[in-house]
């Protein structure tokens, strides 16, 4: 069901689909779906996560094929069989999780993506001209492995741009830039539609879409449910659209910390941590302390040293001084993760297969993963066997207790969507009551109704008593349940600040504002100079 | 025209069970075609494909049939399966967790010169004590050969694909040296090969009756029961399976990956030992420069056609000690011109089909008639 | 002087199949694949490049028939890995269990008979050159070959666009698959010319070093250009270098043994192995370098998304 297209249109369509369908298996990840774009328009792809905005421009850009419907470029019906075919086209896309080769340098990087063979020179030469005309600084030279998250996004539109597209499509391009990174990107992008090119911009972040786009498509469930004009809708408007269903908005009573004088559960003092590798940030005299009851939100963008931190905090990489970190009091310091969760922690990291979870295991077998060293009366037995029937009910608790959807009675963990294995992982933790939750990108790639509850569900772990540090790089989502929030940088950890005071500009400012690579250039200057690099 | 591979959402538990009997009949089907291609020629010079497929029934069934009809037969399957299910074993501890441990081979042979020690160089020393002693010194023996390629990886991040294969060569040269030289017979007319093993020193028959099956297959048949309650019942088994499948969730857990890399090849390392004692001790009674037909290698094969569980292992080193069995009968076919490589062959063969099979459990298949599509 | 003579040609000649093995293993893993059944083609290129001189009485046949079956024996190879998707190390373990086993078998009537050589090409008037003209210009021709293919391979993945194409491809197969990249195909074609290469390298054991059949005459080789690969970090000019460093060795223990040095036979064999390990153990604990230049997707399989 579809809203009538605008009848306002501009005189001609560059780009019309109709009827597109995607099936993988079971899931209908696009049905029916129809809409145009205009020359020089700016277009929103708007849907929460699993909505089907990423298998769409994919079929766009010819990485796959429609299994039925049409797409129509300037009013020709045509078929787009890979994405050389797209950009002869000139349909042109900036990938959300960039595809670009480490170990290659930036110039390189472009040429791959151009079809004809022009000699390397030439290619730096050109892309150093379009930086300069569009505002989107590089280093041609460089390997892309030592460039920064930012860099890196201006690398792929840079390439994008030298192909001459006529409709560039962004794949949530600002998840990974400062508030006034994100600015430099609109301006960016107002000049190419103030010259007749078009945009397909995807997002689920309503505020931009409306500053920015004219039209929006939005995706639910994989169908079209209505085309809009975002500025003349209110966000909430926008979110039920997406969302279709009122979602449970998140009630949280102040923190009561620390007036009786607790002592923190979580205090970290100086920790520094040299790189693991070539490309890794190193952590520089961070410190911290966490409350029972309340949440401490750590804010930045992804490369600043978040994943590095994490693995210090978990004990996956522990620390030469046992005080450099203490839990409850005791020092945790040269502890692994399985010492840690003695000690009451609870771990939950960003990527959920491969590292909170084992693909090929059983959802069961999964929880066995971070709760036999802290739970090992539970859930081993003699000569330290396994209780599966412990494990079930355990599972069968979580299930419930999160609303975990799933096929069957214990599938593996690779069956699960994106928000399901994460309640599982998140609620694995949760079951144990601890008294320290440290969770990385929590809601990171879940659909809304997941998320408000995981949400939800944190806040209520810390009024039961725990401390709970949150780690995203989601502001909205940190102002919506922190108590208190710090910006990580770089690798260095500011000051927390109240989060009833403070603002996303400010918190922008204190990740660096407008020049956040200022120390990752730096560091990557020093160890060129040093024939390190 | 493409072949296009589908992911299926759970693995298949139909193909995870039947993968090996396709693969089976996959490599049959190959043995066949060889042999209707080696036919022997009549008095006529022509070999028409009657005669082929006459032929290469007939060798099929003395392949795979024949060596089981007889009880002494029987006997000689379970004194090859023996070595080949220990070793494999070993290794399907190995493989589930990431470490690819190619030398078994020369951890056989360091465990067998180890455990030979008192028969040869201490010929006199005798009594009930001499068995298990050896038995144990082979033990440690492979272990101390797997723990180099162990340490290496662990300390150093060398392949130890690499490392414990050239290792066998070295093992393989050191057994050569030490039976041509040092530990020659003495009283054996200056034949390559140690001096025989007293009685004391002999693994017994285990029915000595009818045949000259020895104790190895009941170490062999304990030690697949050890190994599959390790690895599916206990928190142990749960470490080394998941370190090989995800390091990163094995490092979230706590679990030690360098702490894995030194038990498995410990483990490893020592029932390819024990093996190769028992088949020194059990089978041959002395040691000469070649004792082993390749079991190392085999039992890798053995470990992939046992879908790398210990239960799944015994069966499936009863078929490749057929295989074995299989090669020598089928030599001794009138014409005459089949070679003794033809053992070796079917192996290889069947370890592809085992490979190609394997893919249904996780990918359904499609053959794509269009073309275009990038891939 | 002639012995210091003898002894560089020697070396030269074990240096050789090595350098040609690991130059196409080198292309194969730039290509984010691994493939162990270096051993497995070598030798039945071996094999084939014997029995086809015999029966034409052309080594040069011999050779080109060797190449091929390099070639169509990784086909084997290709088709399970890549468009299968089976697991690579086991794949190339059976490619040289087969492989070991095929060529024992074909080669059963040939053991023991003489072998046909491959003549040397003299380069008139430079081959006179006290002490590096037979070296540098008196060569079998499969030297020559080696060196020519050093330079092009050097050439191609460093100097030309499809190189590139193949490093994006082992750096990372799903990147490369996004922007169009076909992945596969190209896997399949290292490949191929992997085995190309492992059955020329095999020839000229069979053709130049020794030249007769005998079962298992690659005696490892093909394993130790897999360690070279890594020694090299993946460069070619460094892969001459290893090659050239195990020639050496290899001819040192000859040499110690024709010399009736006092050290048993069988260590002496010992030592190319056992220095293949020392190497890799040097290489693999500079942690810094294997991250840097390991091809980040080798090993690892791919399936597209359809």
């Amino acid at each position: 069901m579809t809203d009538a297209a605008a009848t306002t249109a501009a005189p001609q369509t560059l780009l019309k689909v109709e009827g597109i369908t995607k099936i993988f298996g079971t899931l209908k990840a696009n049905d029916a779906v129809d809409f145009e774009i205009a020359p020089g328009e700016i277009h929103a792809l708007l849907g929460e996560n699993g909505a089907g905005k990423s298998t769409l421009v994919k079929m766009l850009f010819g990485s796959l094929q429609p299994d039925g419907g049409i797409i129509k470029w300037r009013g020709a019906a045509v078929r787009i069989a890979n994405p050389m075919q797209a950009r002869a086209l000139g349909i042109g896309m900036v990938f959300q999780h960039f595809s670009l080769f480490e170990s290659l340098s930036a110039a390189e990087n472009i040429a791959l993506s151009l079809d004809t063979d022009v000699p390397l020179s030439h290619i730096a030469a050109e892309a150093k001209r379009v930086s300069a005309e569009y505002g989107l600084p590089i280093h041609p030279d460089r390997l892309v492995g030592e460039l920064s998250v930012g860099e890196r996004q201006r690398i792929e539109i840079v390439r994008c741009l030298l192909q001459k597209p006529e409709l560039i499509i962004l794949d949530e391009p600002t998840s990974v830039l400062t508030p006034q990174e994100a600015d430099k990107l609109f301006a960016t992008l107002d000049k190419l539609r103030a010259e007749g090119k078009s945009i397909l911009y995807i997002s689920h972040r309503l505020e931009e879409v409306q500053r920015l786009c004219d039209r929006a498509t939005v995706l639910r469930h994989g169908r079209v449910v209505a085309h809009c004009v975002p500025h003349e809708e209110t966000a909430n408007s926008l979110a039920a659209m997406m969302v279709g269903e009122d979602i449970h908005n998140i009630e949280r009573t102040a923190s009561a910390i620390p007036a009786d004088g607790s002592e923190p559960v979580l205090v970290i003092d100086g920790l520094n941590q040299p790189p693991t590798g070539p490309f890794s940030v190193p952590l520089e005299n961070i410190g911290l302390q966490v409350f029972p009851g309340e949440v401490v939100g750590i804010a930045g963008i992804a490369g600043n040293g978040q994943s590095e931190f994490f693995d210090a905090i978990s004990g996956e990489r522990p620390q030469s001084s046992a005080d450099v970190i203490r839990i409850r009091g005791k020092g945790a310091g040269r502890l692994g993760p399985s010492g840690r969760r003695k000690l009451g922690a609870a771990f939950s990291p960003e990527e959920r297969l491969g590292h909170g979870a084992v693909p090929g295991f059983s959802l069961s077998q999964n929880l066995l993963l971070s709760r036999h060293a802290s739970d090992a009366k539970a859930y081993l037995g003699p000569l330290g066997t396994v209780r599966s029937g412990a494990l079930a009910r355990t599972l069968d608790r979580i299930v419930e207790a999160l609303d975990v959807r799933k096929s069957g009675r214990d599938p593996v963990a690779s069956s699960l969507s994106g928000g399901n294995l994460q309640k599982l992982i998140l609620g694995r933790e949760f079951d144990r009551s601890p008294a320290l939750l440290v969770a990385n990108q929590p809601t990171w790639g879940v659909d809304a109704g997941a998320a408000a509850r995981i949400r939800q569900e944190i806040i209520d772990q810390a009024r039961g008593g725990a401390a709970v540090l949150v780690i995203s790089q989601d502001l909205d989502e940190l102002l919506e349940i922190a108590d208190r929030i710090a910006v990580m940088s770089d690798g260095t950890l500011s000051e927390t600040v109240p989060a009833d005071t403070v603002t996303r500009e400010t918190l922008g400012l204190m990740m660096g504002g407008a020049a956040p690579e200022k120390h990752h250039d730096k560091r990557i200057a020093e160890m060129e100079a040093a024939g390190e690099v | 025209m493409r072949v296009e591979l589908i992911r299926r959402p759970n693995p298949s538990p139909l193909f995870s069970a039947v993968s090996p009997l396709l693969a089976l009949a996959i490599m049959i089907l190959l043995g066949a075609i060889m042999f209707a291609l080696l036919t022997p020629k009549g008095p006529d010079q022509i070999v028409t494909l009657q005669e082929r497929i006459q032929f290469s029934s007939t060798a099929l069934y003395t392949y795979f049939v024949e060596p089981l009809t007889e009880i002494w037969s029987l006997h000689e399957l379970l004194i090859k399966a023996a070595p080949l299910i220990l070793i494999a074993v070993g290794l399907s501890v190995c493989f589930l967790s990431n470490n690819w441990n190619i030398g078994a081979e020369g951890q056989f042979i360091v465990g067998a010169i180890a455990g030979s020690i008192i028969p040869i160089v201490f010929p006199g020393f005798g009594g009930p004590l001499v068995l298990p002693l050896m038995l144990l010194m082979g033990v440690l023996g492979g272990m101390a050969y797997a723990a180099i390629p162990a340490i290496l990886k662990a300390r150093f991040n060398t392949s130890e694909i690499l490392s414990s294969l050239m290792l066998v060569y070295v093992a393989q040269l050191f057994l050569d040296w030490i039976v041509r030289g040092p530990w020659r017979n003495p009283e054996g007319f200056n034949f390559p090969e140690s001096r025989s093993f007293n009685a004391d020193a002999i693994l017994p028959e285990i029915v000595s009756s009818s045949g000259r099956a020895h104790y190895g297959f009941v170490f062999a048949l304990i030690a697949a029961l050890v190994m599959w309650f390790l690895l599916n019942k206990t928190l142990k088994g749960f470490e080394i399976r998941v370190l090989g499948q995800s390091p990163r969730a094995g490092r979230f857990a706590g679990f030690s990956y360098t702490g894995t890399v030194i038990t498995t090849f410990l483990i490893a390392g020592g029932l390819a030992g024990l093996a190769g004692i028992g088949e020194v001790s059990g089978a041959i009674g002395q040691l000469r420069p070649v004792i082993s037909p390749g079991y190392g290698f085999t039992a890798i094969i053995v470990a992939f056609l046992g879908r790398l569980n210990p239960l799944g292992i015994v069966a499936a080193g009863l078929v490749l000690a057929l295989s074995y069995l299989g090669g020598e009968a089928v030599q001794m076919l009138p014409g005459g011109n089949i070679s003794n490589k033809v053992a070796s062959i079917f192996q290889g063969f069947l370890l592809f089909s085992v490979l190609a099979c394997d893919t249904l459990i996780h990918y359904r298949i499609r053959i794509a008639l269009r073309a275009g599509a990038a891939g | 002087m002639e012995m210091t003579e003898a002894i560089l040609l020697t070396i030269a000649t074990a240096a050789t199949p090595l350098l040609i093995a690991a130059l196409g293993e080198l292309v194969v893993e730039r290509s984010g694949v691994l493939n162990l059944g270096v051993e497995g083609m070598m030798i039945m290129g071996a094999v084939t490049g014997f029995a086809v001189a015999q029966m034409t009485g052309s080594p040069w046949m011999g050779l080109l028939a060797a190449i091929v079956a390099g070639a169509v024996f990784s086909l084997l190879f290709a088709f399970l890995t890549l468009t299968l998707a089976t697991n690579q190390v086991a794949t190339g373990l059976s490619l040289t269990i087969l492989g070991l086993g095929l060529s024992g078998m074909i080669g059963e009537s040939f053991v023991g008979r003489p072998g046909l050589k491959l003549q040397s090409w003299e380069i008139p008037g430079l081959s006179d050159i006290p002490l590096v003209g037979r070296l540098l210009f008196g060569q079998d021709p499969v030297f020559y070959i080696s060196i020519a293919l050093t330079a092009a391979v050097w050439w191609f993945v460093f100097r030309t666009r499809a190189g590139l194409t193949l490093r994006a491809v082992g750096d990372s197969h799903g990147s490369a698959h996004a922007l169009g990249i076909r992945v596969i195909r190209i896997r399949y074609l290292a490949v191929l010319f992997g085995g190309a290469c492992a059955g020329l390298a095999g020839a000229h054991l069979s053709l130049v070093y020794t030249p007769q059949w005998v079962e298992n005459m690659t005696a490892g080789r093909g394993w130790i250009a897999l360690a070279l690969v890594v020694f090299a970090s993946w460069l070619p000019l460094r892969v001459v270098a290893g090659a050239y460093l195990f020639g050496a060795v290899t001819i040192a223990q000859f040499h110690a043994q024709a010399q009736g040095i006092a050290i048993p036979s069988q260590f002496l064999s010992a030592l190319p192995y056992l220095a293949t390990i020392i190497v890799l153990v040097l290489i693999s604990s500079n942690r810094r370098m294997t991250m840097r230049n390991t091809p980040a997707s080798l090993g690892k399989p791919f399936v597209p998304e359809r």
